[in-house]
C-alpha cells in the first residue's frame, strides 16, 4: 500500500506538468480576455516540433526552445485572427487546433514515412536531488521541468498577475478594455503579449510529452489534454494556484488509473471506464466550480478602438 | 489630427460594401489558402500547379472519383447541419464529433439485431435510434449550459473525449467480433444496411439523407417561428428575453436538434460505408462540421457547398497523395487554412480602403 501511495504521488506530480503548463498558459490569455481553444493543437505542435528539432539537432533543449518558439507564433497568429481582425474567438482557436494538429500529421508522415513503430530519442532523465532517502527521494525524482513548472512558473505566474503592472494590466484588459484604454494602455499589445507567453507554455506542455514522458510522438500524444487544461483554468477561478491544485486533481486521477492498469488486475469493469475517470472528473469540478465562477468580463469580446 | 500629414491609404469602416465584394470574398479566400498550402507541397517535393491538378481537377475528371467526393461529403453536410442549429442558437456545440459516435453506436446495435427485420422497418429504426442516441448525449453539457451555466465549450469537448474510450470499451468488450483480430464489431444485418444509389459505387443513401436535412435546415431557419427565436437568441440573449422568447428553452431544443442530427451523421457512417462499429468511423467530422457551418455562413446551402468542396478536398488530398507522393494529411491543412484565410477575408466586406 505504502508504495502504491508513493508510486501515485511521484506519477501525480509527472502526469500534472503537461497539462499544469498549458492551463497557466490559457489563464493568461483568458485574463486578458482571450480563449485560446487553439491550445490542444499548440501542444500538439510542440510535442511534433519539440521532438523533430531534438531528434534531427541531437539536443533535448534546442528542441524545447524550438517548440516554445513554435508555440509563441502561434499565439501570435490567435493574436492576429482575434485581437487585429477581431474574429470570433471560438471558431479561430478550433481552426488553429485544426490547422497545427494537421500539420504536425503532415510534417511526421513526411519526415518519418508512414513505419508501423514510431521512432524514440532518449528522453530527459529525472533528476534526483535527495539520492536514496526512502519515500522523499522517490517522490522528488522527477524531470527539472516538472520542478520549474511547479516551483517557477506558477509562483512567477501569480507574482506577474497580481504584483505586476503588467498584471495589473493584463487583468485590466479582460474585465474593461475601453477604462484601460482610455488611461493609456495599449489594449492590443497586452493581449498579443499575453498570447505569446500562452502559446509557449502551451508548446512547452506538448513538448513535454514528447520529450520527456514519451520519448516519441505519437498520433494519441494530446488525447484531450488540451481541453482539460481548459476545464481546469475555469475550475481555478484563472488563478494560477488554484489552477495548479486543479491540475492535480486531473493528474492524480489520470496517475491513479495508470498505476491501477500497470498493477493488471482482474476488475470487473473495462479498463476504459479509468481511461476516461480523470475527463468525468474534469466534467465534475467544472459543474461544481461553476457557480462560483467569474469569468473575465471582456472574455470572448474583441475590442475595437474606434 | 495633424495638418501636415499628407494623405495616405487607411481602412475605414463602412456598411454598404461595394456590389463586387460579395463575390470576390470565395476567390481571394482560395486564392490565399492555395498560395500559403504551395509552400507544404514544395517541402514535400513535389511542383505545386502538378499538384494542383491532382488535388482539385483529377477527381473532377472521372466518375469514380466524382462519386467519391460525393461519399465523403456525406458525413460533412450532416454534421454542418448539424452544427449550424447549435451556433446560429449562439450555442457553441463542439461535440459534434462525439455525439455522431454515439449515433454509431445506436445504428450498430440497432442494425446488428435486425435480421430477418425489412429495410422498410430497419432503417427507420436506425435513423431515429441515432438521433434520439445524439440527442441524449447532447443532452449532459446543455442541460448544464441552461441549468447551471457551465460553459458548453468545454463540456462538448471533454465528453468527445470520454466518448471515444466508450467506444473502445464496448469493441474491445461486449461487441468484440471474435472473427477480427481488430477491435470491431460484428457487420449489421443485410437489410440494415443503407442501399446504394448507383450500382459499384459507395454512394448510397445517406447522402440522400444529407440532402434532406440541409433542405429541411433551410425550411426551419428560414420558414419557421422556431428559426426565427433561435436566430433572435442567437444574436443576443437579452434582446430575445425582451421580446418574449424563452431563451434557455431555445437553447437546449437547438442544442438537442443539433446532437440528434450529429448522430445521424454516424448512422449514415455505419449503414453506408462501414456495416460495423470501428473506432475510426470519423477522422474528425464533427471539428469539420464546425468549419463548414462556419464557411457555410450557417447558412444551409452555404453550408451544403462548403461539404461537397471539402469531399472534393479529402477526395482530391488521396489523388495527390497517390500520385506524387504528398502526405494525405494536406487535405486537413488545406481545410484549417481555408477557414482562417476566410474568417480574414469576410471582414473585407465591413472595411474600404480610402485615401484620406
Amino acid at each position: 500500500m505504502e508504495v502504491f501511495l508513493v508510486n501515485l504521488i511521484t506519477a501525480t506530480f509527472r502526469v500534472s506538468t503537461p497539462i499544469l503548463l498549458a492551463a497557466i498558459g490559457e489563464t493568461y490569455s483568458e485574463r486578458a480576455g482571450i480563449l485560446n481553444l487553439g491550445i490542444e493543437g499548440i501542444m500538439y505542435f510542440g510535442a511534433f516540433i519539440g521532438f523533430f528539432v531534438a531528434d534531427k539537432s541531437g539536443s533535448l533543449w534546442t528542441g524545447l526552445f524550438v517548440a516554445i518558439m513554435s508555440g509563441v507564433i502561434a499565439g501570435l497568429l490567435m493574436g492576429l485572427l482575434t485581437v487585429t481582425l477581431g474574429v470570433n474567438q471560438h471558431v479561430s482557436g478550433l481552426g488553429i487546433t485544426l490547422l497545427l494538429t494537421g500539420l504536425s500529421l503532415f510534417g511526421f508522415r513526411l519526415v518519418y514515412g508512414g513505419r508501423s513503430t514510431p521512432p524514440s530519442i532518449p528522453s530527459f532523465q529525472a533528476v534526483n536531488p535527495f539520492g536514496d532517502i526512502p519515500i522523499l527521494g522517490t517522490i522528488t525524482q522527477q524531470y527539472l521541468l516538472t520542478y520549474i513548472t511547479f516551483l517557477v512558473i506558477v509562483p512567477l505566474a501569480w507574482f506577474i498577475l497580481f504584483k505586476t503592472r503588467f498584471g495589473l494590466n493584463i487583468r485590466a484588459v479582460g474585465e474593461n478594455p475601453e477604462a484601460v484604454d482610455a488611461a493609456g494602455v495599449n489594449v492590443y499589445l497586452v493581449r498579443y503579449g499575453v498570447l505569446a507567453i500562452g502559446g509557449g507554455l502551451m508548446a512547452a506542455g506538448g513538448a513535454f510529452l514528447s520529450l520527456a514522458q514519451l520519448g516519441a510522438f505519437t498520433h494519441g500524444i494530446i488525447a484531450g489534454r488540451g481541453w482539460v487544461a481548459i476545464a481546469i483554468v475555469i475550475f481555478g477561478n484563472w488563478s494560477p494556484v488554484k489552477v495548479m491544485g486543479g491540475a492535480l486533481i486531473f493528474g492524480g486521477t489520470f496517475a491513479l488509473q495508470l498505476r491501477l492498469q500497470a498493477m493488471g488486475l482482474q476488475l470487473p469493469i473495462p479498463y476504459e471506464t479509468f481511461l476516461a475517470l480523470p475527463y468525468v472528473v474534469t466534467i465534475i469540478a467544472l459543474v461544481l466550480a461553476g457557480r462560483n465562477a467569474s469569468y473575465p468580463a471582456a472574455l470572448l469580446k474583441p475590442y475595437r478602438r474606434e | 489630427m495633424e495638418n501636415n500629414e499628407k494623405p495616405r491609404w487607411r481602412l475605414v469602416k463602412t456598411d454598404n460594401p461595394p456590389f463586387w465584394v460579395k463575390p470576390l470574398i470565395p476567390v481571394l479566400a482560395l486564392i490565399g489558402t492555395f498560395i500559403l498550402t504551395s509552400v507544404l507541397i514544395l517541402l514535400a517535393d513535389a511542383n505545386p500547379f502538378d499538384a494542383y491538378y491532382y488535388f482539385l481537377f483529377a477527381p473532377l475528371e472521372n466518375k469514380v472519383s466524382l462519386l467519391e467526393i460525393l461519399v465523403k461529403s456525406t458525413p460533412l453536410m450532416i454534421t454542418g447541419v448539424a452544427v449550424t442549429y447549435a451556433f446560429a442558437t449562439g450555442y457553441y456545440n463542439i461535440g459534434a464529433e462525439g455525439q455522431l459516435y454515439a449515433g454509431a453506436i445506436a445504428a450498430t446495435g440497432i442494425g446488428m439485431s435486425m435480421h430477418g427485420v425489412p429495410a422498410i422497418v430497419a432503417l427507420p429504426l436506425m435513423i431515429v435510434g441515432g438521433f434520439v442516441a445524439g440527442m441524449a448525449w447532447a443532452l449532459i453539457p446543455a442541460l448544464l449550459k441552461v441549468k447551471l451555466a457551465v460553459d458548453e465549450v468545454v463540456t462538448t469537448l471533454l465528453m468527445n473525449s470520454v466518448m471515444a474510450y466508450i467506444v473502445s470499451a464496448i469493441l474491445n468488450g461486449p461487441w468484440r467480433d471474435p472473427n477480427s483480430g481488430w477491435p470491431q464489431s460484428p457487420d449489421i444485418a443485410p437489410s440494415a444496411v443503407f442501399f446504394k444509389l448507383i450500382p459499384r459505387s459507395r454512394l448510397n443513401f445517406g447522402f440522400i439523407l444529407a440532402i434532406v436535412l440541409i433542405i429541411i435546415l433551410w425550411i426551419v431557419m428560414t420558414r419557421t417561428s422556431f428559426g426565427l427565436k433561435m436566430r433572435a437568441v442567437g444574436l443576443g440573449k437579452p434582446a430575445a428575453k425582451f421580446a418574449g422568447i424563452k431563451v434557455n428553452r431555445t437553447i437546449l431544443t437547438a442544442a438537442l436538434i443539433s446532437g440528434g442530427i450529429a448522430g445521424i451523421a454516424g448512422v449514415a457512417e455505419v449503414a453506408g460505408i462501414h456495416f460495423h462499429l470501428i473506432g475510426e468511423i470519423s477522422p474528425g467530422y464533427g471539428y469539420t462540421g464546425v468549419i463548414i457551418a462556419t464557411l457555410g455562413s450557417l447558412n444551409a446551402f452555404g453550408v451544403g457547398l462548403a461539404a461537397m468542396f471539402f469531399g472534393l478536398v479529402d477526395t482530391g488530398a488521396q489523388t495527390l497523395s497517390r500520385a506524387l507522393g504528398v502526405p494525405v494529411y494536406l487535405g486537413e491543412v488545406t481545410q484549417a487554412t481555408m477557414l482562417l484565410v476566410a474568417l480574414g477575408v469576410l471582414l473585407l466586406q465591413r472595411y474600404r480602403i480610402r485615401r484620406m
